[in-house]
């Protein structure tokens, strides 16, 4: 094993350790209810930015996999009473097919194309599940917490944990695909796909794997969510809203490097939070929107971008 | 060396027919590539030179005819297979991947295209992209970005990446167009020299001193047709090209 990922397997590990820590020290709940959401927005930027941050295929169906997610849970409970661990992975694995169906039906379009396509996605999905009876349709449906397994004392800071999990699991895929011959390919024909085609790289297959590993992980951020919230209605499991903020997130953060929309996904994760207690959950998409337009102009590769020009500016100073 | 008539020809384009909604680029087209032989592609703008070899490297389906690459029929093969199988080309706009280094965009070709059965690791891939980089003259170019390389560079570095696949068939697509007459030389002898190593290239040049000075056998193409095949002086000679150069 590399330094590199010795060191980040420690850091994942330690922060593993750290969110077990709190759930054992902390006993007020508030701040597990506001970091579960963090997390999930870690996921769900880290997913996102696989496909339109690696290979430059703008997703705005965000919002129809994250509800998907949610969905999967709620029939799954519903149906057979699963545990969270069977609900997120049967999520995934409809995640990762509908990826996959969708990436066969989409991803030969390109550019603004391959983006509206995954819009009407979302529309498609979301009308199905509201005309769904089972799953409580458009009133939604109340969900009522099993018992919370040991060692947690509540139900949220189990949640919160097993989104500590799947940050780490999305974290360390990206990060794997980054580093591999998949990463070299997804930003070759990010460049110029013709060109990437004729050197050998097989674009649709890499294109159609990460639209599946991205579907997969923004189904699995979703799963926990109605569990969380103890209710789940169609118009918010499905609200564009996701689509835009996880996007914001990972163009805030840079899509160039795996951190990325780990750090855009804090920084407008934890402000969102912030103004939601101090001033009102609607002045969040204002300050989204602020946000992105001051990062395009002023850091149109993100704060990665921005690390990465002020580091190398500085080497040509020196040298 | 001229190539021997007598053996089995590389590549084998039967009838090849090529539309764009009603527009015919390329109509019946046939022609027989041998191995190792320097083949020049010329006509005026607009006779199909580029859409016969995009045909060829997979990049367009054609409406009829095959593409025959060392016996195996190739006509329904995406570009990356036919990269696979020893087919690489340079573009006439150079393409290259702007967000890495050269040597990045050397290392996908090295990754994808050049493939084979044993083991190749890191070390010996990074040892074959610098020899081919210092045969094209960029090895002081190696860790610079894509975006910083001047025109003659870049037309090298294309030349560069379409090495790096390991091909048997090499088409290099107008390599010279906004070249200074020094730089012309310098790529011509690149291509010399890959000729050199068994490697058969088809040359599309609007420069004809290059095209004549490099092609063993040429054709012409005109309106999406042959109109005339054989040595580069009989090609030139030839009524029906010089009209179709001049307009005449």
């Amino acid at each position: 094993m590399s330094r590199n990922s010795l060191l980040f397997w420690i850091g994942a590990t330690l922060f593993l350790v750290a969110t077990l820590v709190m759930t054992q020290v902390i006993g007020n709940e508030y701040p597990f209810f506001a970091c579960y959401v963090i997390l999930q927005f870690i996921v769900l930027a880290v997913a996102w930015s696989i496909l339109g941050g690696y290979a430059g295929y703008v997703n705005f169906g965000t919002s129809a996999f994250f509800g998907i997610g949610v969905y999967t849970a709620v029939f799954l409970f519903k149906a057979a009473g699963a545990p969270l661990a069977v609900q997120i992975a049967v999520a995934a694995a409809i995640g990762a097919f509908l990826g996959f169906a969708l990436g066969l039906l989409t991803l030969r379009m390109q550019g603004i194309f391959f983006s509206i396509a995954t819009i009407a996605l979302t529309i498609i999905i979301e009308t199905t599940v509201t005309n769904w009876r089972f799953v409580g349709g458009a009133a939604g449906i109340q969900m009522q917490r099993p018992p919370v397994m040991a060692p947690f004392h509540s139900y949220v800071q189990m949640l919160f944990f097993v989104q500590a999990l799947l940050v780490v699991l999305a974290i360390a895929i990206s990060r794997y695909i980054q580093n591999s011959w998949m990463g070299r390919g997804l930003q070759a024909l990010k460049d110029d796909e013709l060109a990437a085609e004729c050197t050998g790289v097989p674009t649709l297959r890499l294109k159609l794997l990460a639209c599946v590993v991205s579907g997969a992980l923004m189904c699995a951020a979703g799963a926990p969510a109605a569990m969380y919230l103890q209710y789940a209605d169609p118009s918010s499991a499905f609200n564009l809203n996701y689509s835009v903020t996880v996007l914001a997130m990972s163009l805030i953060g840079g899509t160039a490097h795996w951190a990325g929309p780990v750090v855009g996904a804090i920084l407008l994760g934890a402000t969102q939070q912030l103004l939601t207690v101090t001033i009102s959950s609607e002045v969040n998409v204002l300050v989204l929107g602020v946000m992105l337009v001051l990062f395009v102009v002023v850091a149109p590769e993100g704060i990665i971008g921005l690390i990465r020009r002020v580091r190398r500016n500085r080497k040509e100073g020196a040298g | 060396m001229m190539p021997d008539e007598t053996e089995a020809p590389l590549l084998r384009i039967s009838a090849l027919t090529k539309r764009f909604g009603g527009f015919t680029a390329l109509d019946n087209v046939s022609v027989d590539i041998r191995p190792g032989e320097r083949f020049g592609l010329i006509g005026p703008n607009g006779s199909g030179k580029t859409t016969l070899i995009n045909c060829i490297s997979g990049a367009f389906r054609t409406e009829a005819g095959t593409v025959v690459f060392r016996d195996e029929d190739i006509t329904r093969l995406p570009p990356h297979l036919r990269t696979r199988r020893g087919i690489a080309r340079s573009f006439q706009i150079p393409r290259p991947f702007k967000s890495m280094t050269v040597a990045e965009n050397l290392m996908v070709a090295l990754d994808f295209a050049a493939v084979t059965d044993e083991h190749v690791s890191a070390a010996q891939r990074r040892d074959t992209m610098m020899s081919i980089l210092t045969r094209m003259g960029l090895a002081s170019k190696a860790d610079v970005s894509a975006t910083k390389l001047s025109q003659v560079e870049l037309r090298k570095m294309e030349l560069a990446r379409a090495m790096a696949t390991h091909p048997k068939f090499l088409i290099s697509d107008e390599a010279m167009a906004g070249l200074s007459s020094s730089e012309v030389d310098e790529v011509l002898d690149l291509l010399m020299s890959l000729a050199d190593q068994d490697i058969t290239i088809i040359m599309i040049e609007h420069i004809m001193q290059a095209v004549m000075r490099f092609s063993q056998r040429m054709m012409c193409l005109d309106a999406g047709r042959i109109i005339a095949i054989g040595t580069p002086s009989e090609v030139m000679a030839n009524q029906r090209v010089q009209e179709a150069y001049l307009g005449t």
